[in-house]
């Protein structure tokens, strides 16, 4: 009985393990980490959503933030893009608006408005491995890595037919805090349902996939967490009232509606 | 740096991160959901992901799937925007605002004033809007208890009517606070009203713009942005008067309350109006912007003998500004000619010269989360020979240039909670300075407190901070936002 079953098991194993090969073979490494980009940032032509963030410091205490988050695509290479971000919480910066032409090979264009004085703030290019709005993800989790800055590569050992496993290595370390990232991505879907940070070794630093929904035929995660394994802190991102090409215009990302916000885009 | 973990801490931590991993390599991962034996069911509960589960999947380990990708149907959810509250709609919802305590006090004694405190005031903030088809009103008004005038005070700080006619227009109406142009801190450009006194007491700093009575028309075709802002009656800056910052009067010396700045600002409706334009348009990667205004001097910047009063002469400005990414930081340049329309050729006593201003800054990131930024500015008279033939001999002689060197330093600590932060400004001309030290932390989501200063120094009771050197202060104050 034991035999057979352990004989089950191998074989199983060898067929999963060619199956994986053969499915390997149909994408190259390229291809993968290019479809993951698309699935994570690109979907749609624009797309818009509530996010609600509950960050966890790891000692009890809890924050929360509350925005709307426009986005525009601004070519078909996956690379030039436009966000607007519509504070709601915490409320001493309800209204405040943090706009980005993110760029590819150059740093992004970023504006703040504060309301209150009526400021259009230009915000200087910053580390992008930087805690965003005091989060656990850095700006460059919300709004993506280049993927030039890093090889990747297959680890064949892993990759099964449920996920495609992938290490990323940087180019520049030292302008990065991890030595490689693994990414564990949905075969079918191409999102990342996990991606881990290791340094010394040692996973530090883990981003999941919590929920997925099906939004007008765009895989979505509508619930997400990035844990600091170190601190235990960890946030929690919530999204609500997804939609996928709404018709935004290009012109949302301009100074006039820093000042005066698109509410029926706000809708 | 603050790091809030004590050492024990840290090796509980690592000690817990060791183990963990040990143990995770010590065991074959866990079989997600989806390749397990038992194949999961649509409807069965979400399999526990990793890190939450009762066996500890660590390191290495593939996840499970989430909800949605677990090989079961996924769950096809229709766009929400249809039912329910919209997104804006469901801030919660019509009044917010916040409640402060607000105290600070002199760190010398100041001969001018009959009292140390400079500030003692618990605010209250309520704002709403409200929105009708195309037209948006949104209303601010402030209510404070100030015990350093010992009297209740109410400051409508905005009520204004935002509409689009058609669609490249926009029309604000009515009580509003405006601001343009690139300096921080420093204004060449925006001839907005400011509230000096708010600013040098160390109230928010959101208290330095004051709000205008103003319709602003925007034309924005695309190609080109044209903003128009008409101010029917002179909105004049909340400067200095002596009422609780003392400051340099040049035939009185160092005055104060009881020798108050008696002024008497241009008041005519549509008489004695403001215009101010700006047009702006992108370039690449950066923004230009030229500028037009034609008003009065916005603070005293004239003196009447009988009566005996300060005056705000005509005045017109023409500028230009530039601002785009240079290198890894942001660089602005702006200019503006001062045009003191009453002043003839420069030789009126009692009117304020002619003016070239410029403005030159550079920020950038000097680490991590760690900001710096640096500007200089220059005051140049045009006409200074005739200024100083027309000047009493007894009254302080102003030099041709005053520069002035800003910097700011902004450290982000805890999470972002805590702000550190410092401005300086200071005038190698002038031999003077001002020091902006800046502590703000966020307790809660609502809660924050903050510490302060204004600190001037100067070589001379005459010059722009030099004169303010009394009215040095230490502030503290807790807000409640909700």
């Amino acid at each position: 009985m034991k035999r057979t079953w352990t004989t089950y098991a191998l074989a199983l194993g060898l067929v999963a393990a060619l199956a994986a090969g053969a499915t390997a073979q149909d994408l190259t490494v390229d291809e993968i980490v290019k479809k993951t980009n698309h699935v994570s940032y690109y979907q749609g032509q624009d797309g818009k959503a509530r996010v609600q963030m509950t960050i966890n410091d790891g000692k009890g205490g809890t924050r929360d933030r509350e925005f709307i988050i426009l986005r525009r695509n601004r070519d078909d290479k996956d690379e030039e893009q436009a966000f607007y971000v519509f504070f709601l919480q915490p409320l001493d910066v309800r209204q405040m608006v943090f706009m980005v032409h993110k760029h590819i090979g150059k740093d992004d264009d970023r504006w703040l408005y504060q309301r209150e004085v009526d400021v259009v703030k230009r915000i200087a290019a910053s580390d992008k491995r930087t805690s965003f709005v005091g989060s656990h993800f850095f700006y460059e989790d919300v709004s993506g890595r280049a993927l030039d800055e890093d090889t990747h590569e297959l680890v064949e050992a892993e990759t099964d037919d449920t996920f495609y496993v992938l290490k990323n290595t940087p180019k520049n370390p030292d302008t990065v805090e991890f030595d490689y990232f693994k990414m564990w991505i949905h075969r079918e879907s191409f999102i990342p349902v996990k991606v881990s940070y290791y340094k010394g070794g040692e996973e530090y630093r883990r981003a999941e996939a919590l929920e997925v929904k099906e939004i007008q035929g765009f895989k979505t995660v509508t619930r997400s967490r990035m844990t600091d394994l170190r601190t235990g802190g960890a946030t929690e991102l919530a999204y609500s009232k997804v939609e996928y090409d709404t018709g935004l215009p290009d012109e949302i990302f301009t100074e006039r509606y820093l000042k005066n916000p698109p509410r029926e885009h706000l809708r | 740096m603050i790091v809030r973990i004590g050492t024990g801490g840290v090796v509980v931590t690592l000690l817990a991160a060791a183990l963990l991993a040990g143990a995770a390599g010590a065991q074959a991962p866990a079989l997600p959901p989806g390749l397990g034996g038992g194949e999961p069911k649509s409807d069965a509960a979400p399999a526990l992901p990793p890190g939450l589960g009762g066996g500890e999947a660590e390191g290495d380990a593939a996840p499970a799937l989430p909800p949605g990708l677990d090989g079961g149907e996924a769950e096809a959810a229709a766009p929400e925007a249809a039912d329910g509250p919209g997104l804006i709609d469901r801030l919660p919802d019509w009044l917010h605002g916040y409640w402060e305590a607000r105290g600070g006090l002199r760190t010398q004694e100041d001969p001018a004033q009959p009292r140390d405190a400079t500030l003692g005031e618990t605010r209250l903030q309520l704002e709403t809007e409200r929105a009708w088809r195309a037209v948006l009103l949104e209303a601010t008004a402030d209510v404070y208890f100030d015990g350093v005038m010992e009297e209740a005070e109410f400051d409508l700080r905005q009520l204004r009517l935002t509409w689009s006619p058609v669609d490249t227009v926009d029309v604000r109406v009515g009580r509003q606070v405006l601001t343009w142009g690139t300096g921080d801190l420093l204004f060449i450009n925006d001839l907005f009203p400011k509230d000096w006194q708010s600013f040098f007491i160390g109230r928010d700093v959101e208290y330095l713009k004051a709000p205008s009575d103003a319709i602003k028309l925007g034309w924005f075709p695309g190609w080109i942005n044209v903003e128009l802002v008409y101010t029917p009656q002179f909105d004049p800056d909340r400067y200095i008067t002596g009422e609780r910052i003392s400051f340099y009067n040049p035939i009185f010396g160092l005055s104060g309350r009881r020798r108050q700045v008696d002024a008497n600002p241009p008041s005519t409706w549509f008489e004695d109006d403001e215009f101010a334009l700006r047009v702006y348009r992108r370039l690449g990667r950066a923004e230009v912007a030229a500028y037009g205004y034609a008003g009065y001097w916005k603070s005293p910047a004239g003196q009447r003998l009988i009566p005996f009063q300060a005056t705000f002469p005509k005045l017109n400005v023409y500028g230009a500004s530039l601002r785009t990414p240079v290198g890894k930081g942001i660089f602005n340049i702006e200019a503006g000619y001062y045009d003191s329309r009453q002043d003839g050729d420069g030789s009126k006593m009692y009117v304020n010269n002619s003016e070239f201003r410029l403005l030159v800054g550079y920020e950038r990131e000097l680490a991590k989360e760690f900001t710096g930024a640096l500007q200089y500015y220059l005051e140049h008279m045009m006409d200074y020979s005739a200024y100083k033939n027309s000047n009493f001999f007894f009254m302080p002689q102003r030099d041709r240039d005053r520069h002035v060197f800003t910097v700011r330093l902004t450290k982000l600590l805890m999470n972002q909670n805590l702000t550190l932060s410092l401005f300086t400004y200071y005038s190698p001309s002038d031999g003077d300075a001002y020091f902006r030290p800046h502590a703000k932390y966020k307790m809660s989501d609502a809660w924050a407190v903050e510490a302060g200063g204004n600190v001037f120094w100067g070589e001379s009771d005459t010059t722009f901070f030099g004169q303010f050197e009394n009215n040095s202060n230490l502030y503290v104050a807790a807000r409640y936002s909700f």
